[in-house]
């Protein structure tokens, strides 16, 4: 193999003697896809602001860029030395053109005044390289999130970046933007880039890396070529223990089929969602599959009132209800766990304590007004103990948690209303492993106590792994329904023909 | 055996670590607690320095908390609505409007005794039209009190005539000029500052003690959670922007009654700017979510100790000016300063 251009030789970082990386090697070749895995805190992001040069590393590491020791420093330093990252969230500017974007901070000027059109042709030829559809001179604004990604990577290839570093990249793209981006990141890695591929998903790691590292606690646990990366091993090196029973389904399915709880006929807004039926029984988990875009959120948004419909019956344990804003909702019994918990979900300055008592606030309240305080103390143990929730106190605030925590707060605040009816929207995303198999577990005991659950989830190994039966719908409709028989399990590749429409070719 | 002292020692270690992280932590919440009010008593131990002994002296202290009273009034109605994350410009104007419709009032002999709630009546009502634009109709804050500032100024002229109205004897001047006597003889508050401090402690009870205050909080830090939680975000908006009108109307009975006249042109001209100052200092966020009312009250002392001290130094008026805005910008860099680390950044 040729020369590494990247090696990181007992690179170390600590923050208030607490260590968040320790001596960690890391040796990446030009030309090849580097996947960076690890549970949310094992490190990835500190190793990544490194090499971005936002932290400096504690003294006696190194780094060497094709043979020759670097020392990255100030947020300038990394693309100096050749290294670009594209963060999740992308880092454009909505209301610049995307030559204005990529040229950021390096403008071309003539006698002071800003050169627009040589800017617009100097990135031309790379928006072509990438198979660009959209021109220089567009406003990001314009651009869809996969047009966005490809604007950043423009800019890393105009800054001569040899390193790209990218952070779960796919979180906002649908499968088809996701498809061709997989597609550009191998044409760069046969340009001869480096690409650090960050990621929580498998079946991305799977397709792209020619070599997973792994990465827990701080430490360095693991690196696998490419045909000894398999699903078990690389989670058993995440968490460091047997994952045998990671998804659980104890409740039985049988149980509380032939009294349904939610019924939903006819659901539509008119655009989105164009009329779908669905039934979910007590004690039930069943799943709602589908590609991004196909309409999932928006139903469970029609179902719980928050946004107008313009038809559709709701009924509740057979009898028919109104529900018009997500308050009635809840109410009602129906509790609905959002898939944006920062920017729909959670108060992120207040406390874990109010985050959680917020929806029982008033119905705990005393004379109808005045908090009552000892109760919301204890409902806030309470949740701690019982979701085993990480935080020194119920009192600091949810923003300073670690994304699994957080969700087990959002997710407290649900099931203090006791819901007879539970939608969960994409319940383990951003959720590190161990996190992720806690919230399996308490799907599955509200399932045990007779809860409705209605779990929508783009991670089909998830779906199957922890649903009773599963609904697929496919651009505003429902497409099918996927059961388990006696014979067969539920199976993927079931849902896919069903959320892609392959079936109907099939048939 | 021999290997356990090394691990207790690790463990001591570590455990060192811990106690010192908390205690950190603690030292970092007191200082957050305690947010302006050193700011404050800097000033006015230099004040008291300064004037040789001056500011600290019964009658100064019931100058300046006489002085503070009718802009902490305001600072309080304020604060509820910067906590949602709007604004309210137009507290001045209502001010001006409701001490209009009180002395009017006040002037009727059988209704005379009805000015006080009529004043408290007419600022509600203009704050709960300036929340219903806000929730309703979904129009910026900023934009709809931007409009009452100027409409609302214009009716509280119209409502004298463009005059000023005088009533010499209008009924409870005391609240405006009298003295609440604690120990005869030696110590009394003016009835303006026991007004501003029940003030304030109704508004901590309402904003800590109340489901609708964490509701008040919960709207600032995140509307659109706010709404998905199934919080009422309209009826939040139009009580915080009615809490801020009914908050102007006391503060236009209070100067009625300090003053036995208003004019609908000049009276509570740019209060806003001083209630808002007032909260800023206060450490409340532009943004929503974060503050205390407690620090509003320190925030309006600040301003009004610097007002009282600057002129028991002899600062010429012009100076003041220069002073005490550079003084609101150095306060909210500290306080810019201070607050790193905390969850938003």
């Amino acid at each position: 193999m040729n020369d590494p251009i990247l090696e990181m030789r007992g690179v170390s970082k600590s923050f208030f003697g607490i260590k968040a990386l320790r001596a960690v090697d890391l040796t990446v070749h030009a030309g090849e896809i580097h996947a960076l895995m690890g549970e949310n805190g094992a490190g990835k992001s500190t190793l990544m602001k490194i090499l971005s040069g936002a932290y400096r590393p504690d003294p006696g590491g190194e780094i060497r860029i094709e043979g020759s020791p670097v020392r990255i420093e100030g947020p300038l330093g990394g693309r100096a030395a050749g290294i670009s990252i594209i963060y999740q969230e992308l880092s454009l500017a909505p209301n610049l053109s995307v030559a204005e974007n990529i040229y950021l901070g390096r403008e071309i000027s003539r006698s002071g005044l800003l050169a627009r059109g040589a800017m617009r042709e100097g990135v031309g030829s790379i928006l072509k390289r990438l198979g660009a559809d959209f021109l220089p001179s567009t406003l990001v604004a314009h651009l869809s999130m996969g047009q966005r990604q490809l604007v950043e990577i423009a800019r890393a290839l105009h800054a001569k970046s040899k390193i790209l570093i990218m952070d779960e990249p796919t979180t906002a793209l649908s499968a088809g933007e996701s498809a061709r981006l997989f597609a550009l990141i191998r044409q760069l890695r046969a340009e001869g880039l480096a690409i650090i591929y960050i990621s929580h998903r498998m079946d991305e790691v799977y397709a792209l890396g020619d070599r997973v590292t792994v990465l827990r606690d701080g430490r360095l646990v693991g690196s696998l070529d490419k045909q000894d990366i398999r699903a078990d091993t690389i989670v058993r090196l995440m968490v460091g223990r047997d994952v045998s029973s990671f998804y659980k389904k104890d409740h039985d399915p049988e149980a509380g089929r032939g009294h349904p709880v939610l019924a939903a006929t006819d659901m539509a807004d008119g655009q989105r969602v164009k009329g779908c039926s669905l039934t979910v029984h007590a004690g039930e988990v069943v799943g709602l599959a589908g590609l991004i875009g196909a309409g999932r959120t928006e139903l469970a948004h029609l179902i719980i009132g928050a946004a107008p419909r313009t038809s559709g019956r709701l009924e509740l344990e057979g009898r028919a209800v109104d529900i018009r804003s997500p308050g009635a909702a809840l109410e009602a019994g129906i509790a609905y766990l959002t898939e944006d918990r920062k920017a729909l979900g959670l108060f992120l300055d207040m406390s874990c304590l109010d985050n959680i008592n917020l929806a029982v606030l008033a119905r705990d309240a005393k004379l109808g007004w005045f908090l009552d305080r000892d109760k919301a103390r204890e409902r806030a143990d309470r949740a701690f103990a019982g979701l085993s929730i990480r935080a020194a106190d119920v009192g600091v605030p949810a923003g300073g948690l670690s994304g699994g925590n957080q969700q087990k707060v959002l997710l407290s605040r649900l099931l203090a209303i006791a819901p007879k009816v539970l939608i969960l929207d994409e319940p383990t995303r951003g959720v590190d492993v161990g996190a992720k198999s806690e919230i399996y577990s308490i799907i599955d005991n509200l399932a045990k106590a007779g809860t409705a659950v209605l779990v929508i989830s783009s991670d089909l190994p998830e779906i199957i792994g922890i649903c009773d039966r599963v609904i697929v719908m496919r651009s505003g409709l429902v497409a099918g329904e996927v059961r388990r028989t006696e014979s067969t399990q539920l199976s993927q590749e079931d849902i896919m023909a069903l959320a892609t429409g392959m079936e109907q070719l099939d048939a | 055996m021999h290997d356990s002292p090394p691990k207790a020692d690790t463990a001591t270690a570590a455990g060192l670590a811990a106690a010192q992280e908390t205690k950190r932590q603690r030292i970092r919440l007191v200082i957050r607690a305690a947010g302006m009010l050193p700011v404050l008593l800097i000033l006015c131990g230099g004040f008291h320095f300064l004037s040789e002994g001056r500011f600290f002296t019964g009658q100064n202290l019931g100058i300046v908390l006489q002085q503070a009273a009718v802009n902490t009034v305001l600072a309080a109605g304020m604060t509820f609505v910067i906590l949602t994350g709007g604004i309210d410009l137009s507290v001045g104007s209502i001010l001006a409007a409701a001490a209009m419709a009180g002395l009017t009032l006040s002037k009727l002999p059988e209704l005379g005794m009805l000015w006080l709630p009529a004043a408290l009546v007419t600022g509600l009502g203009f704050g709960v039209v300036n929340g219903a634009l806000i929730a309703l109709l979904r129009l910026p804050p900023f934009i709809v009190t931007l409009g009452s500032l100027t409409a609302v100024r214009g009716l509280a002229r119209l409502l004298g005539g463009d005059t000023t109205v005088f009533n010499p004897s209008i009924p409870y001047a005391f609240i405006g000029n009298g003295s609440l006597t604690l120990v005869p003889g030696i110590a009394s508050i003016p009835w303006l500052s026991v007004i501003a401090l029940l003030v304030i402690l109704v508004s901590w009870l309402v904003l800590r003690r109340t489901v609708l205050g964490v509701h008040i909080y919960a709207v600032g830090g995140n509307e659109s959670a706010a709404r998905l939680a199934g919080i009422k975000v309209w009826a939040v908006l139009i009580f915080v922007y009615g809490v801020s009108g009914l908050f102007a109307g006391l503060g236009g009975a209070m100067q009625a009654a300090r003053l036995y006249a208003a004019n609908g042109l000049q009276l509570g001209q740019s209060y806003e700017l001083d209630a808002i100052t007032a909260v800023i200092l206060g450490g409340t966020s532009f943004v929503g979510g974060i503050g205390s009312i407690w620090g509003t009250l320190v925030g309006a002392l600040i301003i009004a100790v610097l007002s009282n001290g600057l002129i028991l130094v002899g600062v010429s008026d012009i100076w003041q000016y220069v002073i005490k805005g550079l003084v609101i910008i150095g306060a909210v860099a500290l306080d810019r300063y201070r607050l790193q680390g905390s969850a938003r950044t």
